[in-house]
C-alpha cells in the first residue's frame, strides 16, 4: 500500500471494520437469493452516504470533503475485498467525475450536491454492443427547436436499475467510429420515452439496458461542448477504469488471501498442500504479480490527482495489469480449494463471476493493451 | 510523477559540481559491465578521482569510509543529474562487487580496522573485489559447500575450488565462503573471509559461455592464507553474513540502482524500424504488437513498484523481503525484452560478428545469450519462489533449509 496520509489511514480502518460488520460477502449473498431489483442490499447506500463516502471526490462548496482519487481508491479497495455490491463507485466516481470534468457551474450545482447527499445516483451509459467501444457510438442526438432528441440504446449500464441520472454519450455528427461528433448529455433516468430492462447476469450485479425513443432534453442537457464529447468521455472513463482497477485490487486481494489460509490449513499425503513447492512457487509467483498490479492501480489513481500528463497511459496499464491478475488469481481461487470451490456453498464461485465481469467493464484487457500502444505511438 | 523537488538545492549544487567536474570526453561513454575500461582514456581516471575525492563513488557511506554521508534521496538525485547529461558513475563497475556488496556488508558485519583497511580503496574504485560463494557442487544449494579453512594460528588456511567467481582473473580481493568447522549442521560451520587474491595459493581461469567471453572464472585454492582479522562477522556465522550479502545482491540486481548513463533507444521505435506500420500508424505485426505491449507494461509495473516500495520506505533502500519480488521481475523484464529484440530485428538478430551485422544487433544477441543467467546467478528465480512463499507468504518449507 501506499504511503497513507492519517486521513487515508482512518478512512480504510473505518471501510475495513464497517464491511466485515455491515457487508460481508454473506451480504452478497442473500442480495443474489432476493428479488432486488436494483441489486444491492437497500441498506448499504444510506449508510455509504452517511460515512461521507459518496463525497470524497467532491469540492467542499458541493457538500464534499476533495481528498482526491487515491484516497477513494482506498475505500473501494476494502469494498472490493467482501464483493460488495453498490452504486458507490458508478455514481460518486464516475458521476462525480463527469460533472467535475464537464466543469459547468449549474450542472454542478444541481448534480453534485445530490450526489454526495445520496439522493441522485449517476452513472454513465456509453457502450451499445457487447465490447467496450467509445468511439463507436451511434446513439443519434438530433437537434430540436427547444434541445435534442435522443434514440438509440445503450447495453450494459452498471448500476442501470438504480440509477436516477444518466451521463449518455450520444452522436451529434460525424461517422460511426470518428472520435469527432460525440456529445455527452445528462439524461433524467424518468424522461419520457427511455426505459430499461435489468439484465440477468452471472454476477448479479444491476446493469440494465437502455432504449431511448425520441427523448427530448433541453440544450442544458449537453455536458461539456458539443461534438467534441469525446476526450471529456475519455476522461470520465479513465478515471472509471482506475477507481474500479482498487476495486478489483481489493477482490484479488481477498481471493489471494483465501487461497494462501487454505494451502497451510488444507492436508493431503499427510501435509499441508502448501509445503509442495508446486503449489508454494504458484502462490509465490501470483504475490510477485499482484505486488506488480498493485504499483499499476496506485500509480494511475497518484496520476490523477497529480495531474500526471501520463494519466491516460497509466489507467490503461492499470486496468490490464489489475484485469490479466484477477483474471488468474479467480482462476486459481477454484483450483488450489479444488472440488470445494466448485460449490455455490463456498464464495470463491463469487469472486470468479465478479472477476470476469469487472475484467470487461469499461474496457478489458485487450481493449486497453491496444489503446496503451496507441498512445505510444505504435 | 509531478510534484516539488524537496531538494532542489542540494540538485542545484549538483549540476554545478557536474558542469564543473565532469570531463566532456566521457559524455555518453561508460565502463563495460565487467569495468573494462577500454577507449574512455585518460580522463577516467581524472572523472573516478574527482568522484572519490567527493565521496560520491558511494555516496550513501559514512564519510569516514570514503563515502559521503547522503541519504538514498540524495544518492538518486545524485544518479539522475548524471544521467541528465550523460554521464555515469564508473567506481561500482570498477570495484567489482566492492560497492554493491562487499562494501554494504562490511559496512554491517566488519570491524572498524576491517571498515578502515578495506572500505576507502572500494569508495574509491581503486580496488576491485570478487566473490567466491558457489562451488562446482553447491549451487542453489549453497550451504552444501565444501572449501575448507584451517585454523593455523594468525592464519586460516583455504583449500578447495569456486566457480562463477565473477571477475576473479582482475580482481584484488575476494570475499569467500568457506567451512570452517565440518562437524556442526550445514548451515552452520560455514565463516566468511576476505582474502587477497595476488598469492601463490589463489589461481584463477576464466570460462567461456553460450554468450563468448565471459567475466566469471573458475578460482582454486590451494594453501591460500586469510590473515584471522580479515575473518568477517563471527567464525561459524558465515551463513548469516552471506545471507545479508545475497539481500545486497538481490538489490542491486532489481535496477533500482541507476548509476547513470545514456537511455537505450525505445523498443517500439525500434519495433517500426525493423517491422514497419499499417496505414494507421500501428505496428505492421500483430501479434509482436501485443506482445511487445504486454512487455511494455511489464516494464512499466516493474519501474512504479520500485518507486513505491521507495515511497513506503520513506527513501530507505530496502533489501528485505520485496528484494526477492524485485529480482525476478527485473529478470523477467529483461529476459523478455532481449527476446522481443531478437525477433523483431528478424534474420538480422542472427548475428555473431561481421560487418553485415550493426554493432547493436551483435550487442542485442550478446545480451540475449548473457541474459539466460540473470534468472541462475544471485539465487535463481526458483530459490527467489522458496523465499517468498516461505519468508512472505509463511508457506511450510519446500526444501531442507535456505
Amino acid at each position: 500500500m501506499a504511503a497513507l496520509t492519517e486521513e487515508q489511514s482512518l478512512l480504510k480502518d473505518q471501510a475495513q471494520s464497517w464491511v466485515r460488520e455491515q457487508a460481508p460477502v454473506v451480504k452478497f449473498r442473500e442480495m443474489r437469493d432476493s428479488s432486488i431489483e436494483q441489486a444491492f442490499t437497500p441498506t448499504i447506500w444510506p449508510a455509504m452516504v452517511e460515512m461521507g463516502w459518496t463525497g470524497i471526490l467532491v469540492p467542499e462548496q458541493y457538500g464534499g470533503s476533495d481528498l482526491g482519487y487515491l484516497t477513494f481508491g482506498v475505500v473501494l479497495e476494502e469494498l472490493g475485498k467482501q464483493l460488495v455490491a453498490s452504486p458507490l463507485l458508478a455514481s460518486a466516481l464516475v458521476g462525480a467525475s463527469a460533472f467535475l470534468l464537464g466543469d459547468n457551474d449549474a450542472q454542478k450545482k444541481k448534480y453534485l450536491p445530490a450526489i454526495v447527499d445520496g439522493s441522485q445516483i449517476v452513472t454513465l451509459a456509453v457502450d451499445e454492443g457487447p465490447r467496450h467501444a467509445p468511439a463507436r457510438t451511434a446513439l443519434q442526438a438530433k437537434k430540436t427547436t427547444n434541445g435534442f432528441a435522443l434514440s438509440g440504446a445503450k447495453t450494459f449500464v452498471p448500476e442501470g436499475m438504480a440509477a436516477t441520472t444518466f451521463v449518455v454519450a450520444a452522436r451529434t455528427s460525424g461517422a460511426l467510429g470518428a472520435t469527432t461528433g460525440i456529445t455527452l448529455f445528462v439524461v433524467p433516468a424518468n424522461a419520457k420515452g427511455l426505459s430499461r430492462r435489468r439484465l440477468s447476469t452471472f454476477d448479479s450485479r444491476g446493469y440494465a439496458n437502455l432504449e431511448f425513443a425520441n427523448v427530448e432534453v433541453g440544450a442544458d442537457a449537453v455536458l461539456g461542448t458539443l461534438d467534441n464529447g469525446f476526450g471529456l468521455l475519455d476522461g470520465i472513463l479513465d478515471r472509471a477504469r482506475a477507481g474500479l482497477g482498487a476495486e478489483m485490487l481489493g477482490t484479488a486481494a481477498q481471493a489471494f488471501d483465501m487461497t494462501v489460509s487454505y494451502l497451510k490449513t488444507r492436508v493431503q499425503f499427510g501435509k499441508v498442500i502448501g509445503s509442495f513447492q508446486a503449489l508454494g512457487h504458484r502462490a509465490a509467483m501470483l504475490f510477485t504479480s499482484m505486488e506488480l498490479a498493485r504499483s499499476c492501480v496506485e500509480g494511475a489513481l497518484q496520476g490523477i490527482d497529480a495531474k500526471d500528463e501520463k494519466t491516460a497511459e497509466l489507467c490503461s496499464l492499470s486496468k490490464s495489469k489489475m484485469g490479466d491478475f484477477l483474471h488468474e488469481m479467480s482462476n486459481q481461487l477454484i483450483q488450489i480449494h479444488g472440488g470445494i470451490g466448485m460449490t455455490d456453498e463456498f464464495d470463491a464461485g463469487f469472486y470468479l463471476k465478479r472477476a470476469r465481469a469487472l475484467e470487461a467493464l469499461y474496457g478489458n484487457q485487450a481493449f486497453h493493451r491496444d489503446r496503451y500502444a496507441r498512445l505510444l505511438g505504435y | 510523477m509531478s510534484e516539488s523537488d524537496p531538494l532542489g538545492n542540494f540538485r542545484a549544487d549538483v549540476r554545478t559540481w557536474l558542469s564543473e567536474n565532469f570531463p566532456p570526453s566521457l559524455k555518453n561513454k561508460s565502463v563495460g559491465m565487467e569495468g573494462d575500461a577500454e577507449g574512455l582514456g585518460p580522463d577516467l581516471d581524472v572523472w573516478r578521482e574527482r568522484l572519490a575525492k567527493k565521496g560520491w563513488g558511494a555516496p550513501t557511506w559514512p564519510r569516514e569510509y570514503g563515502g559521503a554521508g547522503l541519504g538514498h534521496p540524495e544518492a538518486r538525485v545524485i544518479g539522475d543529474e548524471m544521467g541528465r547529461i550523460g554521464a555515469s558513475n564508473p567506481i561500482p563497475l570498477l570495484t567489482g562487487m566492492g560497492i554493491t556488496m562487499v562494501g554494504p556488508t562490511v559496512l554491517e558485519y566488519g570491524t572498524e580496522d576491517q571498515k578502515k583497511r578495506h572500505l576507502p580503496g572500494i569508495a574509491s574504485g581503486a580496488v576491485r573485489w570478487c566473490l567466491g560463494l558457489s562451488e562446482p557442487n553447491a549451487g542453489s544449494d549453497l550451504a552444501s559447500l565444501r572449501t575448507k579453512a584451517e585454523d593455523k594460528g594468525d592464519q586460516f588456511v583455504v583449500n578447495g575450488q569456486k566457480t562463477w567467481t565473477s571477475g576473479a582473473d582482475i580482481s584484488q580481493w575476494c570475499g569467500a565462503l568457506v567451512r570452517t568447522d565440518p562437524k556442526l549442521a550445514k548451515h552452520d560451520g560455514i565463516s566468511f573471509l576476505l582474502l587477497p587474491m595476488d598469492q601463490p595459493g589463489v589461481r584463477t581461469r576464466p570460462i567461456k559461455l553460450i554468450a563468448g567471453a565471459s567475466p566469471f572464472c573458475e578460482t582454486f585454492f590451494d594453501n591460500a592464507i586469510a590473515e584471522k582479522n580479515d575473518l568477517l562477522g563471527k567464525l561459524n556465522d558465515g551463513w548469516n553474513v552471506v545471507k545479508r550479502l545475497l539481500q545486497h545482491e538481490r538489490q542491486s540486481q532489481t535496477g533500482g540502482r541507476g548509476a547513470g548513463g545514456e537511455r537505450p533507444a525505445k523498443l517500439e521505435d525500434l519495433a517500426k524500424r525493423y517491422v514497419g506500420t499499417n496505414d494507421d500508424g500501428t505496428l505492421a505485426d500483430g501479434d509482436l504488437r501485443t506482445r511487445l505491449t504486454s512487455h511494455l507494461m511489464d516494464a512499466r509495473a516493474h519501474n512504479l513498484t520500485i518507486a513505491r516500495i521507495t515511497a513506503e520506505a520513506k527513501g530507505k533502500v530496502n533489501v528485505s523481503a520485496a528484494a526477492s519480488i524485485l529480482k525476478n521481475s527485473a529478470t523477467h523484464v529483461a529476459q523478455t525484452r532481449s527476446e522481443l529484440t531478437l525477433e523483431l530485428m528478424g534474420a538480422q538478430g542472427l548475428a555473431w560478428e561481421g560487418n553485415e551485422f550493426t554493432s547493436q544487433e551483435i550487442a542485442t544477441v550478446r545480451e540475449w545469450l548473457f541474459g539466460k543467467a540473470m534468472s541462475i546467478y544471485g539465487g535463481s528465480f526458483e530459490v527467489q519462489n522458496n523465499i517468498i512463499s516461505k519468508n512472505i507468504l509463511g508457506l511450510p518449507e519446500t526444501t531442507q533449509k535456505g
